[in-house]
Parts: C-alpha cells; sequence; structure tokens
C-alpha cells in the first residue's frame, strides 16, 4: 500500500477495504471509483504544506525513474576530475525521443540505504562540479540540450562541504552555465531546495509538476527562524509562496506539469511520459533560436527578477 | 589544552549614536575599555587586541573611498513585499524597523568614487539592514552597478557582509543569486575587473552567489564565511566544529581567497590591485 500522507488518512479505511476485496478476488471497481473520487475530493483542496509532503514523498518519481524511462542507451559520468565524484548528483549522455541529449539531476534514495549512499539528495561541492563539467561536455562536444532535473533538500551542509567551497562551487555554476551554449531545460520535479536546487537550476525554460515546491529555504528552516519555532512550518509554507501556481504567478516558472489527483507517486507513469513529453516541447522551442540569442534570453530571464520600488 | 574549557562567548558590539564622540565603550572581546574617538581614528579596530568591530556600509564607505568623490547612483531603490509575507513580524513591519534603526533604505549602498585616486565602481553591503540580506532591491543594484561600470570601462568592488538571501521575498529572493551571478558573468565578459571583499560575517545564498565570484577575493581578518550556518551544520554532523571553522582563515587554508587582510590593510590592498588594472585599454 502506498504511504498515506497526513491530510489522507481518510483513505485507510478505503485501501484495506480494496485490500480486503482483492484477497477475497472480488470486484473492486467500486472501491477503487471511491478511492479516486476522495483522492479527487483531498487533491482539490490542498495546503502549501501539504504540497511540501507530496513533494517530498518517498515513492514520488526521482531523476533515476525519469531517466531509466525517458531515456535509452544512457551512459553515466563520473567525478568532478578535481576531488571526487559525489553520488547525490546523477549527470551523463544518452538519446531522448532519438536525439542526443545530456541529462543532470539529484539523485535520491527509494530507502534508508540508498538515502545514505546519496544523502538524501544533498549535494557536496564535488557534485556541482561534476554537472558544470558534463554541462560543458554535452553541450560543447556532442552539441547536444541539456535536461536538469531539480529534486534535493538543499546542499550538503557538513563540515567537509565548507572545507571544499560549497558556496564556491554553486557560486561558480551559477555563473557559468549563462555560458552553456546549448538549450538547457529545468524540472523541479520534487523538493527545489534553495541554493542546492539552482545549482544546477540555470535554465532557458523552468518547468515544474504540480506538486513540486521551489523555495529559498525550508519550511522548517524559515519556521525556526522567523518564527523561532519549527513546529511553525505550515505557516512558513504559506508565507514563502513556495508551489508551483506561486511560482508561475509569480512569473518565475515557465510552465506548470499537471499531476493527476493523488500525485506522481499514484501514477507514476503517466507523470513521467508527461514530464518527457513537456521537455520535448521546450526543447523543440529552444532549437530554433541561435547560439548567441540562446544566451541572452537565458540571462534576459534571470536578469530581469525582482520585485522593488523606484 | 583542557577538555572542559569554557567556550570564550563573543558578542558582537554595536556601537550606536548615544556613545557619542567623547564616550569610553568596552571591547567585548578582550574586555578593555576604549575611548571612542580612538577607537574611530584606529578604524574601528580595538586598538588592545585587534578586534574588528563591524561598520555600517557608510563608514565602510569613508575607509575606502577618497573623501568627497563618491557619487551614489540608484540611491532611490527601496523594497516591495511581493509575497506579502507574514511572520511573527512581517516583512513590511521588518522593513520599517530596519529602515529606522539603520537610516538607510536598502543593505547596499553603490555607486563609484576614488580609491586613492584610482577610478572605480563600488558597492557596500550593510549588515544592519536585515543581516545586510540579498533581495530585489540588492539584487537589482548589483545588476546595474556591473552594467554601468562595464559601461565606463570602471573595475568593480564589492564588500560583502550578509546573513544570506532574504526569506521575505521566498523565491524571488533565491533568484537574485543567479540575477547577480549573471550580471557579474557579463561584467567579467566585457573585460572587468571584479574584486570581491567578504567582512564578518557573509554566508548562504550571498556568499554562494556574487561574493565567491570574485577574479580576487579578499577577507578582512576575523570574517565569518560560509555556505550553511554553524549551528545548523553542528546539529546534522553531531559533532563539535573545529576551532578555526569557516573563519576567514580556513578558506585562505583550503583556496577560496587570495588573502586576508588587517582592516588597515583594505585600502592600500585595494589600491595596489587597482594600479596593476589597464581598465581604460579594455
Amino acid at each position: 500500500m502506498v504511504k498515506l500522507l497526513s491530510f489522507e488518512k481518510s483513505l485507510k479505511p478505503l485501501y484495506e477495504e480494496l485490500k480486503e476485496k482483492r484477497k477475497n478476488a472480488q470486484s473492486t471497481d467500486y472501491i477503487e471509483e471511491k478511492i479516486a473520487e476522495t483522492l479527487k475530493k483531498i487533491y482539490s483542496n490542498l495546503t502549501p504544506y501539504d504540497i511540501v509532503q507530496i513533494a517530498r514523498h518517498p515513492d514520488r518519481p526521482h531523476t533515476t525513474d525519469y531517466i531509466n524511462a525517458l531515456f535509452t542507451d544512457f551512459l553515466e559520468l563520473h567525478g568532478d576530475r578535481k576531488f571526487g565524484d559525489d553520488p547525490a548528483i546523477i549527470a551523463g549522455i544518452g538519446y531522448f525521443n532519438g536525439k542526443v541529449t545530456g541529462v543532470i539531476g539529484h539523485r535520491k534514495g527509494r530507502n534508508l540505504k540508498e538515502n545514505l549512499r546519496y544523502n538524501f539528495g544533498m549535494a557536496e561541492p564535488e557534485g556541482y562540479r561534476k554537472a558544470l563539467r558534463v554541462a560543458h561536455l554535452i553541450s560543447e562536444r556532442f552539441k547536444a540540450p541539456i535536461i536538469t532535473l531539480l529534486d534535493t533538500p538543499g546542499a550538503s551542509p557538513t563540515i567537509g562541504a565548507e572545507e571544499r567551497g560549497q558556496a564556491e562551487a554553486i557560486a561558480y555554476n551559477l555563473q557559468e552555465l549563462f555560458n552553456i551554449p546549448t538549450p538547457i531545460v529545468a524540472i523541479v520535479i520534487g523538493e527545489g531546495g534553495s541554493g542546492g536546487a539552482l545549482g544546477i537550476g540555470i535554465a532557458d525554460k523552468l518547468l515544474m509538476l504540480k506538486y513540486s515546491i521551489y523555495s529559498v529555504i525550508s519550511p522548517e528552516g524559515c519556521a525556526s527562524i522567523l518564527w523561532r519555532d519549527a513546529s511553525k512550518a505550515k505557516e512558513a509554507a504559506n508565507a514563502l509562496k513556495l508551489t508551483a501556481n506561486d511560482l508561475y504567478k509569480l512569473h518565475i516558472v515557465d510552465k506548470i506539469i499537471e499531476e493527476p489527483a493523488g500525485g506522481a507517486h499514484r501514477h507514476r507513469e503517466e507523470v513521467i511520459q508527461a514530464v518527457g513529453k513537456e521537455a520535448q516541447k521546450a526543447l523543440n522551442t529552444l532549437s530554433r533560436l541561435s547560439k548567441k540569442k540562446l544566451l541572452e534570453k537565458r540571462k534576459e530571464k534571470f536578469i530581469n527578477i525582482g520585485v522593488y520600488n523606484e | 589544552m583542557s577538555l572542559f574549557r569554557k567556550r570564550k562567548k563573543i558578542v558582537v558590539p554595536v556601537i550606536t549614536k548615544e556613545y557619542g564622540e567623547n564616550k569610553w565603550i568596552r571591547c567585548k572581546s578582550c574586555g578593555n575599555l576604549i575611548y571612542y574617538k580612538e577607537l574611530k581614528e584606529n578604524l574601528k579596530v580595538c586598538p588592545k587586541c585587534g578586534y574588528h568591530f563591524r561598520l555600517t556600509a557608510q563608514e565602510r564607505l569613508e575607509q575606502i573611498i577618497d573623501k568627497d568623490t563618491f557619487e551614489e547612483w540608484d540611491a532611490a531603490l527601496s523594497s516591495d513585499d511581493p509575497l506579502k509575507f507574514k511572520a511573527l513580524e512581517s516583512y513590511k513591519e521588518r522593513l520599517e524597523r530596519a529602515e529606522k534603526n539603520s537610516k538607510i533604505k536598502s543593505a547596499i549602498i553603490t555607486g563609484k568614487g576614488k580609491l586613492n585616486g584610482y577610478d572605480t565602481a563600488i558597492g557596500i553591503l550593510d549588515f544592519g539592514f536585515i543581516g545586510g540580506s540579498l533581495g530585489s532591491v540588492m539584487g537589482e543594484k548589483i545588476r546595474r552597478l556591473a552594467e554601468r561600470a562595464s559601461k565606463e570601462k570602471l573595475p568593480l568592488i564589492i564588500v560583502s557582509a550578509s546573513g544570506g538571501a532574504r526569506m521575505q521575498e521566498g523565491i524571488i529572493s533565491l533568484m537574485q543569486m543567479a540575477k547577480t551571478a549573471a550580471a557579474i558573468n557579463s561584467y567579467k565578459k566585457g573585460g572587468g575587473l571584479y574584486i570581491s571583499v567578504l567582512v564578518n560575517p557573509t554566508y548562504g545564498g550571498t556568499t554562494a552567489s556574487f561574493a565567491m565570484l570574485g577574479d580576487i577575493n579578499i577577507a578582512e581578518k576575523g570574517a565569518k564565511i560560509g555556505f550553511a550556518g554553524p549551528r545548523v551544520i553542528e546539529q546534522i554532523m553531531k559533532k563539535k566544529l573545529p576551532k578555526d571553522f569557516q573563519s576567514a582563515e580556513f578558506l585562505l587554508k583550503h583556496g577560496f581567497l587570495d588573502a586576508v587582510l588587517e582592516r588597515k590593510l583594505l585600502k592600500p590592498t585595494l589600491s595596489q590591485i587597482l594600479s596593476y588594472y589597464r581598465g581604460k585599454k579594455w
């Protein structure tokens, strides 16, 4: 059974009934319909913090799921050529809809063991440096576009990460990704955790799954600073305006990719295909631009963000 | 060294107007009483222990830029409240409090001036204005600063002191990291020289964008510089941090700075770098 989130608890008896019916080989049509109906009702009325929880659901499709489903002949490339290889970032090249395309994304695990190996998708400086190295390689040697998939709680906050220049690694990516000469499409597929997400998030088009989030700080972090109480994460999630709808309204995101009621973790294949379709559409529009125009527009996209009085 | 040595509590002293010119103030690092005038003459460095007191952007400007040569740019820019952000204190209230306490309109001053006679564009962050946080106004002022410096073929100096991105502007503040990085990128591609000066403290989204992108990175002595805050790291790692962790010397040792300088050497060193620069001949 799928792990139920706190706001989905009313589904529990229905899922149990479904399990029972399946065990007894009885018809499940009615109960499945009932579940779908309830999900629709719940998902039409989600709070921002509910969406935070969906974005973090352990069964939500992760970067590797998208690569496995959407890429053929994928070759993972390792290492930053400076210090090490960070498993929290996956980078490589393959065929996407028959065309050579690069892909870079955060890697989250499905269970604790995997998550410990991938550090819960929190990248080290080496991860960001690998991402940039591979971005250069893909664009300059293979002349191929790049899809980046954003799904991280944030950049790794450790002694080692500071020693090896976490801030410098992210800053340098932010600068250099403006010089990558082929199209980049970034897609927030789960948690867009602050600088850790933005570090591979400079792109010509920014897409976002409906139940993903993108924020300057986690709601918990914000709550503990501005409310002096980490349990006020719900309030912080409201205030931060971190949902796809909010970001679209703020003109940060170019397009929201719809998810059915119940979220991507209940409709994995459907959502993965939708992401593939939208990524392809975005790449099609971008491929018409000259290199000069592409880089100009990428810069324009970010340099015009800001709300102030004058 | 005793295992149970009491951790020295460092309280950052704040100098307000009420001290006046003729007051004595206590250095919170060494505990000695210092005549305020003497402290000021010593660039607000404790003459006894060398502790670097925090400077306002205006004070920093007066220390670095030659008298009566500064021309301020974009002074009229002020913050809006795009998210209508409300926490215990709303963003609007927070901005009003910051303006009232600091008497400035934003967390950065930008403009051009002379440094020992050399023309330069300069931006100075003020930690006293909501922790020098990076929001839309700072992002836009840095963008215009870099663009104008490029047009006027000036070298660019930014002095950073900041807690990071301004949470109250949400995703828009995060995007200021990308925006400032884009501006610095274009400035450098145009042949400009960007010197980043990091002073105490520089953290988070500020370090992870324009502050770490200097062609030359210089830190002031006593500066703490990092990405994640020490408390967060301590909580995550469940272990004590090394003593010099995130100090300027720590960053120098790990290769992220060109130099760590005492305050009195800052202007002479900047001037020396500018003397090598052939900006007008791009």
